[in-house]
C-alpha cells in the first residue's frame, strides 16, 4: 500500500481495475501498448464503454454528465487507464474544449458539443498555434470577419494534435486587428467538413501522424458558434493552457513507462544477466523512479487545493513532467541496446519503428515502438507552453523576479 | 496523504522560527560556531524547556505525541538559521532508545527529553563510507561487563555526552550497547566537519559496556531510528535549501549589473527555476517519506532512501547555484550563503550519500515489488 494514498483511494483504485479488467478489449489493450498514435474507432469503443458507466469525462462537473470524483480521484482513473494501456480518450475535447464550453459557452453550446464529447462521437482539434505564434501565441494572425450571420475565416493553422481524427476545431481567431494583440481574439468553433478548409499532416520525427496543419481559406463559420463574447478568446486560452499545465505533468504516462521498462530490463541480457540486475541500469532505473514518486507526489498536492503551496507547482510539475517522459523513453531505448536504433524498412507504415535488426524481423513483442517513443518525447518539453515559458512563468509569477 | 499541518504543528514551527530569529541572527551564530565546542551553553535546555526534544516521540516512548513530522518540521526551522546543535543526533539517539523499547531505555529517553543527559549515537565507522550497516567494533562478551573495541567516527554531540550508544558486533550478530565518556578504554579525538560542528572519533579499547539490545531486535531499532534521523535531515535540508532560494532571489531585486536588477535577466530566472522545482521536489519527497514511516519495512526504506537522494542532489545544486547567483560575494566565508552550502554539502554525505541511498532504494523497492506480487 502506498502511503500517498488513503484507505478510501485505494479502495477507488480497486474498483476501477477491476472495471478495467472486466470491460477493456484485449485487442484495444494490445494497440495502446504503443499508446501515442491511437485509432479513433479504439478510443470511441472505449470512452462509449465508460461513458455507460459514467467515467468517460472525469474532469467534468456532475451537472454535465461527471463522476463527480475529487482531484486524487481523477488522478487514480487516469493512471489505472494508462497502467491498463487503455486508449486515450479524444483529450483535446474531454479536457481541453468542454472545460472552455461550459464555463463559458451558452445553454445552446452545452447541449451542441458536450455529449458528443462524453460519448466519444464527436471528436476535437484545438487550433491554437500558428506558424508565425508559438511560444507568443497572442501574435496569431487567423482572422475572422464579421459577414451578416457569419465570421469569414481566413489564415492557418498548426501543430493540431490528432486533427486528422477531429471533426470540429476550437479556433482562437483575431476579430479586431485595432486593439491590443490579447485583447482582439476570440474562440470560434469550426466544423472541420465546412468549405475551405485544408489539411496536411505533418510527420514528426518518429515517423508517425499526430499533428497536422489545417489552411483556412475564406470559411464560412455561423455567428452562434462564437464561444463567449469577442475578444474574450485569450481569457480561454489562459485558462485552457492552464488546465493543460496541471495535466502535463502526465505522471500516469511515466509510471506506465516504468513499468513497461521493468519489463523490458528483465528480458533483456547484459553480461549474462537480466539487465535489471545490472547496477549502472539499477541506478538510472532509481534516479527516475525516485524523482517520478516526488513529482507524483507534488501533483497530489496540487490536486488537493488546500495542499501547502499547492499555487505555485503547476509549471514546476510541467517542467519536471516532461523532462521525465523523456529520461524514461531514452533509458528504454538504452535498455534494448543497440537494436534500439533498427526500424521497419517502410517510414510511414503504420507503427515504422517496431525495432528490426539486419532484416531479420523485428525484435521480440518488447522493443515495438520503444524508439518511436524516444523520438517523440522530445515534444513534451515544447508541447504546452515550452519549458522555457514555464521557467519564466514561475521566475516572474512564484519568485516574482 | 493529508499535506496540511495541524495548529499544534503550526505552532511548534512559529516557536522554533522565533527562536532561530531571535537567538541565531548572523553575528550571533558566528560566535557560537567560534566557540570551543560549536553549540552555546544554554540552547540545549531551552530547546527541552519548548518541547522540541520530545515533540517526534509518541506519549508511550515518554513523549509528547507527536512523530516523525515534528522532527522534520523542527529540523526546517533550525535549517533556516543554520542552527548548530545536533538535533538529528538526538531523534537517531531518541529513537534508538524508543525502539529498544526497554524500561531501562525508556528511561535513558526520558532522561534525554529533559535534556538532563546527553548520550550521542555512535553507529558509523571509518571504513563504513556512511553506511551505518558496516560495523567492525566487535564485544567481548564473555567478560561482564561485556568490553568493546573498535573506532566510530563523525560522533555529534560526542565532545559534552554522558555516553554513547554504540553498535559492535557479538559474533554474526551486531548489537547496540551504552558506554560511559569516562570509562577507561575510551578515547575521544574532537574535530570539525565542513559545516562547522564539532565532532570526535571514538576509540575504544577493551572499554567497559552495557548491553542495551541485540540481534534482530537491535537491526529493527536501528534501521527505524536510522530512518528517522535521515527525514530529520531532509527537513533541515529542505529549510536551507528554501532559505537559500528566497535570500538569493531578494538579492537579484537589489544587486544591479549593466544598468538593471540582475533578476530580470532571463537566465537567472530559469536558474532560480530550477532551484525552486528542486526545492518544491525535495518538500514532495519528504511528505512522501513522512508518510512512509509507519509502514513496512521496505516501503519506508525504499520512501525515506528516495528523500535523501532528494535532499542530497537537490540541497547541493540549490547550494551552488546560489553561491553562483551572489557571484563573487557568495564565495565568501562573510556571507551566509556560503554556510548554507557548507551545510548542505555536510548532509548530502551525512547517513549515507546520494549513491548509497540509490542503491538502499533499488533494494528495497525489489522487495516491495516482491512483496506485492507475493
Amino acid at each position: 500500500m502506498d502511503p500517498a494514498y488513503s484507505k478510501e483511494d485505494d479502495a477507488f483504485r480497486a474498483e476501477v481495475r477491476a472495471f478495467v479488467e472486466a470491460n477493456l478489449p484485449p485487442d484495444l489493450a494490445q494497440r495502446g501498448r504503443y499508446d501515442f498514435h491511437p485509432h479513433r474507432d479504439d478510443q470511441a469503443a472505449w470512452t462509449r464503454i465508460l461513458a455507460d458507466k459514467g467515467w468517460s469525462v472525469p474532469h467534468w462537473p456532475a451537472a454535465y454528465g461527471g463522476p463527480g470524483w475529487n482531484g486524487v480521484q481523477r488522478f487514480i482513473f487516469e493512471d489505472e487507464m494508462r497502467r491498463a494501456y487503455a486508449p486515450t480518450a479524444d483529450r483535446i475535447g474531454s479536457e481541453l474544449v468542454a472545460p472552455v464550453v461550459y464555463t463559458f459557452g451558452s445553454e445552446e453550446q452545452r447541449q451542441a458539443y458536450l455529449p458528443g464529447i462524453r460519448l466519444g462521437q464527436t471528436f476535437w482539434a484545438q487550433g491554437f498555434s500558428e506558424p508565425g505564434a508559438g511560444s507568443d501565441l497572442s501574435s496569431l494572425r487567423t482572422r475572422a470577419v464579421r459577414d451578416g450571420d457569419h465570421f469569414v475565416v481566413n489564415g492557418q493553422k498548426t501543430w493540431t494534435t490528432e486533427g486528422h481524427h477531429a471533426d470540429m476545431i476550437f479556433l482562437l481567431v483575431r476579430t479586431d486587428p485595432n486593439v491590443k494583440p490579447q485583447a482582439g481574439i476570440s474562440s470560434l468553433v469550426v466544423d472541420l467538413k465546412t468549405p475551405g478548409i485544408t489539411r496536411r499532416p505533418i510527420w514528426t520525427l518518429d515517423e508517425g501522424l499526430t499533428v497536422n496543419e489545417f489552411f483556412f481559406d475564406d470559411v464560412r463559420v455561423p455567428v452562434e458558434n462564437l464561444i463567449g463574447q469577442a475578444g474574450q478568446g485569450w481569457t480561454h486560452a489562459k485558462f485552457l493552457l492552464g488546465n493543460e499545465r496541471t495535466n502535463s505533468a502526465e505522471v500516469p504516462h511515466t509510471r506506465r513507462d516504468i513499468a513497461q521498462l521493468r519489463e523490458i530490463a528483465r528480458i533483456e541480457r547484459k553480461n549474462g544477466r537480466p539487465l535489471i540486475e545490472d547496477p549502472i541500469f539499477r541506478a538510472k532505473l532509481a534516479r527516475i523512479e525516485i524523482d517520478t514518486k516526488s513529482l507524483e507526489i507534488a501533483v497530489l498536492r496540487a490536486l488537493t487545493s488546500e495542499g501547502h503551496g499547492s499555487a505555485s507547482v503547476a509549471s514546476l510539475v510541467k517542467v519536471r513532467g516532461s523532462e521525465l517522459r523523456q529520461r524514461v523513453a531514452d533509458l528504454a531505448v538504452d535498455a534494448l541496446g543497440d537494436r534500439g536504433i533498427a526500424v521497419n524498412v517502410d517510414p510511414h507504415a503504420e507503427y515504422s519503428m517496431v525495432g528490426q535488426a539486419d532484416g531479420a524481423g523485428p525484435t521480440p513483442g518488447h522493443g515495438i515502438g520503444i524508439a518511436a517513443k524516444a523520438m517523440f518525447r522530445r515534444a513534451t518539453t515544447i508541447y504546452g507552453g515550452a519549458n522555457e515559458i514555464q521557467r519564466t512563468l514561475i521566475a516572474k509569477t512564484v519568485l516574482e523576479l | 496523504m493529508d499535506f496540511n499541518y495541524t495548529a499544534e504543528q503550526d505552532a511548534l514551527r512559529d516557536s522554533v522560527k522565533r527562536f532561530v530569529e531571535r537567538e541565531y541572527d548572523w553575528e550571533k551564530r558566528f560566535a557560537i560556531i567560534r566557540s570551543a565546542q560549536g553549540v552555546a551553553p544554554d540552547h540545549w535546555s531551552a530547546f527541552a524547556e519548548l518541547g522540541w526534544l520530545g515533540a517526534g516521540l509518541a506519549e508511550d516512548a515518554g513523549g509528547f505525541g507527536g512523530s516523525a513530522v515534528e522532527n522534520a518540521l523542527i529540523a526546517e526551522e533550525l535549517g533556516r538559521g543554520l542552527v548548530t546543535e545536533p538535533f538529528a543526533a538526538h531523534v537517531l539517539a531518541t529513537q534508538l532508545l524508543s525502539a529498544i523499547g526497554t524500561d531501562e531505555a525508556l528511561a535513558l529517553l526520558t532522561e534525554l527529553v529533559m535534556a538532563e543527559k546527553r548520550i550521542a549515537p555512535a553507529l558509523q565507522e571509518p571504513n563504513g563510507r556512511g553506511d551505518w550497516r558496516i560495523v567492525e567494533t566487535h564485544a567481548n562478551p564473555p567478560e561482564s561487563p561485556p568490553r568493546l573495541t573498535g573506532t566510530k567516527s563523525l560522533v555529534d554531540c560526542a565532545i559534552y555526552a554522558d555516553s554513547f550508544m554504540v553498535s559492535a558486533r557479538n559474533g554474526k550478530d551486531t548489537n547496540l550497547y551504552l558506554v560511559n565518556a569516562n570509562e577507561t578504554g575510551v578515547n575521544l579525538h574532537p574535530y570539525r566537519t565542513l559545516d562547522n560542528r564539532h565532532v570526535c572519533d571514538i576509540h575504544l579499547n577493551n572499554a567497559p559496556a552495557q548491553l542495551l539490545a541485540t540481534g534482530k531486535h537491535a537491526d529493527q531499532a536501528i534501521a527505524l531510528a536510522v530512518d528517522h534521523a535521515i527525514v530529520t535531515l531532509c527537513g533541515e535540508a529542505l529549510g536551507i535549501m528554501d532559505t537559500a532560494l528566497w535570500t538569493t532571489r531578494d538579492y537579484l531585486k537589489v544587486r544591479k549589473q549593466f544598468g538593471t536588477a540582475i533578476g530580470n535577466f532571463q537566465i537567472l530566472q530559469h536558474r532560480m527555476a530550477d532551484m525552486m522545482i528542486e526545492v518544491e521536489m525535495t518538500r514532495s519527497a519528504l511528505f512522501h517519506a513522512l508518510g512512509a514511516m509507519d509502514g513496512n519495512d521496505a516501503a519506508r526504506a525504499a520512501a525515506v532512501s528516495a528523500a535523501k537522494v532528494q535532499a542530497s542532489t537537490g540541497g547541493l545544486f540549490v547550494g551552488q547555484q546560489a553561491i553562483q547567483l551572489h557571484g563573487g560575494i557568495g564565495v565568501t566565508e562573510e556571507l551566509n550563503i556560503s554556510h548554507h552550502y557548507r551545510r548542505l554539502f555536510v548532509i548530502a554525505r551525512q547517513l549515507g550519500d546520494a549513491d548509497l541511498h540509490l542503491a538502499r532504494f533499488a533494494q528495497a523497492t525489489d522487495r516491495v515489488k516482491k512483496a506485492d506480487a507475493d
